[in-house]
């Protein structure tokens, strides 16, 4: 690439960024035109049902195959006993983002649901009741759920190789220069994606070859982590993902069942088609891991904190480790001497945990904020008082400077949207006319601002259109759209112009839709491919001397709406179609790839911020909450899509709501089978819960990033949230939730 | 799923006689059913799909001043009809309170009556649950039984009925008119669903083979629709069940209850009339005072299955809350949250 491109640090992005665009997709999804994995049925296609251990821990002694087998359409039921081998160790964890999953290695059932064996058959009904015939019976032992069941024991790491133990500063120190100290416990609930699309998997095999249709956060990542189970070059692993109907964490990883519908696709020399059922998310296909944290908070005299600890048992399953790292939501957010971020693992009887939207950063977030809003009052501060003079310019753990922080602004924009100036300090002060108790409380909204690695093909055609090509994964989020704004700015054509090709592990790879970084980087690579493509046209075009811009030298040119102009005198332009024609070309194709610069990464600490304000309204009787205001601002770079980012924004903020108020996954303290697995029991927000909600950003310039200046917007709205309402239920009236989701008894 | 014979009668008899089989059921909306066979709960031989029954869609006033709702009404048509939302307004604002509007129209007024507990226990065939299989225990007990009864229950089921629907239908004396191979007869829907007991698998006052015809409003339950509402406390503004519920109809006399009709949801294994405060009310003037006192005798038997206890608080200050919000009189629209107690959007109806 050119210099004249690359040593530009912060890029100005062109006409299509910036724009609320209507998502590309969404026409095609509301009519249901979109095809979803499920919606595949090859040829000769059979079905797929896995029947789940009823017990959580225990060993399976009876599973009534005969049955099943004489079930009609049933073509066979493939157990431990004749399961197919497999190239890997399912208990290997032999890539980073593999977990041990459940696939008929043996006859020990795990946790409530685990697969214990697959029925295949002609029919989805024939399927479902050869599972249901095989009526399996495990010897169980009593199951261990809940932070009393075991000893908690010291991990090595948390999250995805996050340290379990970081600690800055003299805490003792710390401590001992507090005028008071504030402790508090909060406990979190297991919780479950529940994405609206249910996993699902169409597998085939040809020859040696394994084609997939299967909703996929990570296209091309996931492709040797498929090859590895069957002994087969990652190469002849093709996955197509064109749309997920959500993710949230729980489609970036491979799960059993998927696994197991490809074994028997391999076996029966059949497409098969698994689509897990919505009770059967409850098990196999991840979690927010449940913790019990505890915070305590030494301020001084004036409200300043001397030391911050946080210590979080993570809960994990029994045989692999995925602990939530919720204590390092401490680590980044306010300014303390000294800061201790600790946790310890807990070991249930149920699926292993895993990433689930803003993981660590939720549930610790919402420990931190209620702690923060504790110790403003002991502190007789505003609680955003409170916030400002504990404000971090530098990051408090690394003293690295942020890369960029509005959070201030954030503050201030939030808190005159929601006019939080007059709040009274004590709670219980204020009514609304119908009597009810008003409360409002705050939290801080913290997120990392990651890139990962992506690569991004750009291909300009002879009429000046142009094809781009990226496997990035939309679910829902909005990638098909808001990185087509990008890869045209990059091409310097209008939207329209650009065919944006994505979803398919064929295509360059777009690397995770996860950890809020897949704008930032996936973008970065197609901004780049485009922008390659638009130095070899200028290259074109200034060594021809029939161009008018020939001769310009070194003089840079700017590309936009098609055309090539030089940028000293816009009077000489050249259209993309004629340079190619010019110089006898029927395409030109670009390469770009999307990384942090080293240099940044190291140097500076990289964040999204933003502020939370809610309002509840409580039934003084009977303590029904009502958030019947919820105001965020945030500042996340630079927004590529007002339109998208705001609805990522509100659906974070949605999350927050359901996290302080109704998410709960209930597991039978005695057997660990799930309560509540399905969406009538286990609730999430629903529109009624939603009065007024409103979500601000804030203009960011941050040239470190990467060169777009974009963070990210997926997670952040859920930090801060769960805290602000939490708060604002304390403010309305006077009592403190120690566990989530808050019910109705804790406040009687 | 299991596969089955679908049988669509065109007459009662037909109906009937389709039901003879000890393993039929009789389909409504299917709303609840067809949930429970995919569950594997219920696994009937025969569906008998009652839905081509003649006459049994509508709304009418009899000779004798009732009115009779035939057992394949939709919910929301129910909810939507003028005059019974006129003559009945806290039966409408149920029916809007429960479910979400894409069940409300294709649940039916019998097939209401007719649904299970949602009891955790009940609906998982590997717990032991006596409602399902005679004899096998009640998990429920020492399980997770924040939401089970507090009124009503035994050892062997702690189970609640779900219904928003039939709480005011239970307050206001409805009748279940039945058919079966033995003739037509009426049960008050207050003794309609049956306490456990020692038999908690028998849910119903139904016999095999009978299946509802129709509901019936005596005419003298209109004579409430001034002061009248239902309220719900749920979870979550819309699409949950009750964690309790309170159904109050007064009639008001120069500031003195002359009758009141009075029930709760979400608390007994049947929608639970309060007879006792009904009487207790009667007469005594239209305060908070007398209100409390009659909800406290509602509750005064109860007692927590487990960790529910909190709900015998609730259940006492909703009901009072509930004859409050009646005696205040029937609002003359339907709140835009019908049931709850955060109706503060002042916007069109959508839960």
């Amino acid at each position: 690439m050119p210099d004249d491109f690359a040593s530009q640090s912060h890029i100005r992005l062109g006409s299509n960024s910036g724009k609320p665009q209507t998502r590309l997709d969404g026409i095609a999804k509301i009519t249901g035109s979109a095809t979803y994995a499920a919606d595949n049925a090859p040829q000769d296609m059979i079905w797929a049902v896995h029947a789940g251990a009823p017990a959580a821990r225990g060993k399976v002694v009876a599973l009534d195959t005969a049955a099943a087998l004489a079930h009609p359409g049933v073509i066979d039921v493939m157990t431990p006993e004749n399961r197919p081998e497999l190239a890997q160790d399912p208990d290997a964890r032999a890539e980073f983002f593999a977990m041990k999953i459940d696939v008929l290695q043996n006859d020990a059932a795990r946790y409530a649901g685990a697969p214990v064996a697959l029925v295949l058959a002609e029919t989805l009904e024939a399927a479902l009741e050869g599972a249901r015939l095989l009526a399996p019976q495990v010897e169980a032992e009593p199951a261990r759920i809940g932070f009393g069941s075991s000893e908690p024991y010291e991990p090595p790491f948390v999250g995805f190789g996050s340290p379990a133990k970081t600690v800055t500063g003299d805490m003792e120190a710390g401590f001992a220069a507090a005028a008071q100290n504030v402790e508090v416990e909060i406990e979190t609930p297991p919780q479950y994606h529940n994405a609206m699309e249910p996993h699902a998997i169409v597998a085939q095999w040809d020859g040696d070859r394994l084609i997939l249709d299967t909703p996929n956060q990570a296209i091309v990542m996931s492709c040797p982590m498929f090859a590895a189970y069957f002994g087969i070059p990652p190469e002849n692993v093709h996955i197509r993902s064109p749309y997920l109907g959500g993710g949230f964490g729980s489609k970036a990883v491979i799960n059993a069942p998927q696994i197991l519908a490809c074994l028997a696709a391999r076996q029966t020399g059949r497409p098969v088609k698994l689509v897990l059922g919505r009770s059967q998310m409850f098990g196999p296909v991840g979690h927010r891991g449940a913790t019990k944290q505890t915070l305590k908070l030494g301020i001084d005299g004036e409200g300043r904190l001397t030391a911050l600890s946080h210590h979080a048992v993570a809960a994990t399953s029994a045989f692999d480790d995925f602990l939530e790292p919720a204590a390092n939501a401490s680590l980044n957010t306010y300014a303390c001497p000294a800061i201790s971020a600790t946790h310890a693992g807990s070991r249930w009887d149920i699926g292993t945990p895993g990433a689930m939207r803003a993981p660590g950063e939720a549930s610790g977030s919402a420990a931190l904020e209620c702690a923060m809003d504790e110790a403003a009052h002991a502190a007789g501060l505003d609680p955003l008082e409170f916030r400002l003079r504990n404000y971090a310019e530098t990051d408090p753990a690394s003293g690295r400077a942020f890369s960029s922080k509005e959070l201030r602004e954030c503050y201030r924009l939030g808190a005159e949207r929601f006019g939080w100036a007059g709040r009274p300090l004590e709670p219980g002060q204020m009514r609304d006319a119908r009597g009810r108790l008003i409360g409002w409380g705050m939290g801080t909204s913290l997120f990392q601002a990651p890139m990962f690695r992506a690569e991004a093909r750009a291909t300009l055609r002879a009429d000046g259109t142009a094809v781009v090509e990226t496997a990035a994964a939309d679910m829902g989020q909005g990638a098909w759209t808001a990185l087509a704004q990008i890869a045209a700015d990059g091409l310097g054509l209008d939207l329209a112009q650009v065919e944006f090709r994505s979803g398919d592990s064929k295509l360059p790879d777009a690397g995770i839709a996860g950890g809020s970084g897949h704008t930032a980087t996936a973008g970065s690579a197609l901004f780049s491919a485009g922008q390659d493509v638009v130095a070899k046209l200028a290259a074109l075009a200034l060594a021809d001397p029939d161009s008018p811009l020939h001769g310009a030298g070194n003089q840079a040119v700017t590309a936009r709406d098609g055309r090539l102009f030089l940028a000293a005198d816009e009077s000489r332009s050249a259209s993309y179609a004629d340079i190619l024609a010019s110089a006898g070309q029927e395409a030109l194709t670009g390469n770009g790839e999307g990384v942090r610069n080293p240099k940044d990464a190291e140097e500076r600490a990289m964040f999204s911020h933003g502020a939370v304000f809610a309002e509840v309204a409580v039934d003084p009787d009977l303590f029904q909450i009502r958030v019947t205001r919820l105001v965020g601002a945030f500042a996340a770079g630079q927004i590529i899509n007002p339109k998208l980012a705001e609805s990522q924004l509100l659906g974070g903020m949605v999350w927050g709501l359901g996290f302080a108020l109704h998410e709960e996954g209930i597991h039978d303290p005695r057997t660990g089978r799930p309560v509540n697995g399905d969406l009538a029991g286990y609730h999430v927000p629903v529109n009624a819960d939603f009065v007024q909600i409103e979500a601000l950003t804030v203009p960011e310039a941050d040239p470190y990033v990467n060169a777009l200046g974009v963070k990210g917007v997926g997670e952040i709205g859920i930090t801060g949230s769960v805290g602000a309402i939490a708060n604002a239920v304390w403010h309305a009236t006077g009592r403190r939730a120690r566990r989530f989701p808050i019910h109705v008894e804790d406040l009687l | 799923m299991k596969s089955f014979e679908y049988l669509r009668p065109e007459t009662l008899d037909e109906a009937l006689a389709a039901l003879s089989d000890p393993d039929a059921a009789s389909l409504g909306g299917g709303t609840n059913l067809l949930d429970l066979m995919k569950l594997g709960v219920a696994g009937p031989e025969r569906i008998v799909d009652l839905a081509r029954l003649p006459g049994l869609d509508r709304i009418e006033t009899l000779p004798d001043g009732m009115t009779r709702v035939g057992a394949l009404v939709r919910n929301s048509d129910l909810a939507a009809d003028p005059g019974f939302a006129a003559a009945f307004p806290m039966v409408a604002e149920a029916l809007l309170s429960g479910a979400s509007a894409q069940l409300r129209n294709a649940a039916t007024v019998g097939g209401n009556l007719m649904q299970a507990t949602r009891c955790a226990y009940f609906q998982d065939p590997f717990a032991a649950c006596n409602r399902r299989a005679a004899g096998s225990g009640c998990d429920a007990l020492g399980g997770a039984n924040r939401g089970h009864a507090v009124l009503g229950w035994s050892p062997a089921c702690i189970a609640v009925h779900p219904s928003d629907f039939c709480v005011p239908l239970a307050a206001l004396g409805a009748e279940a008119e039945i058919a079966g191979p033995s003739g037509t007869r009426l049960v008050p829907l207050a003794e309609f669903h049956l306490l456990p007991g020692e038999e908690p698998h028998r849910a119903t006052a139904l016999e095999p083979g009978e299946i509802v015809l129709a509901l019936r409003l005596p005419a003298a339950a209109a004579g409430f629709a001034g002061n009248a509402r239902y309220l719900k406390l749920r979870e979550r503004t819309s699409y949950a069940f009750a964690v309790v519920s309170a159904a109050a109809a007064l009639r008001i006399e120069d500031g003195t209850v002359a009758a009141a009709r009075l029930a709760l949801g979400g608390v007994a294994a049947r929608p639970w009339r309060c007879s006792e405060a009904e009487e207790a009310l009667a007469g005594k003037p239209a305060t908070a005072e007398s209100f409390a006192a009659a909800a406290s005798i509602a509750l005064s038997n109860a007692a927590p299955s487990g960790a529910n206890g909190y709900k015998i608080v609730l259940a006492e200050r909703l009901l009072a809350r509930t004859m409050a919000a009646a005696a205040a009189g029937t609002p003359a629209e339907m709140p835009a949250l019908p049931g709850s107690l955060m109706d503060d959007t002042g916007e069109a109806a959508h839960a």
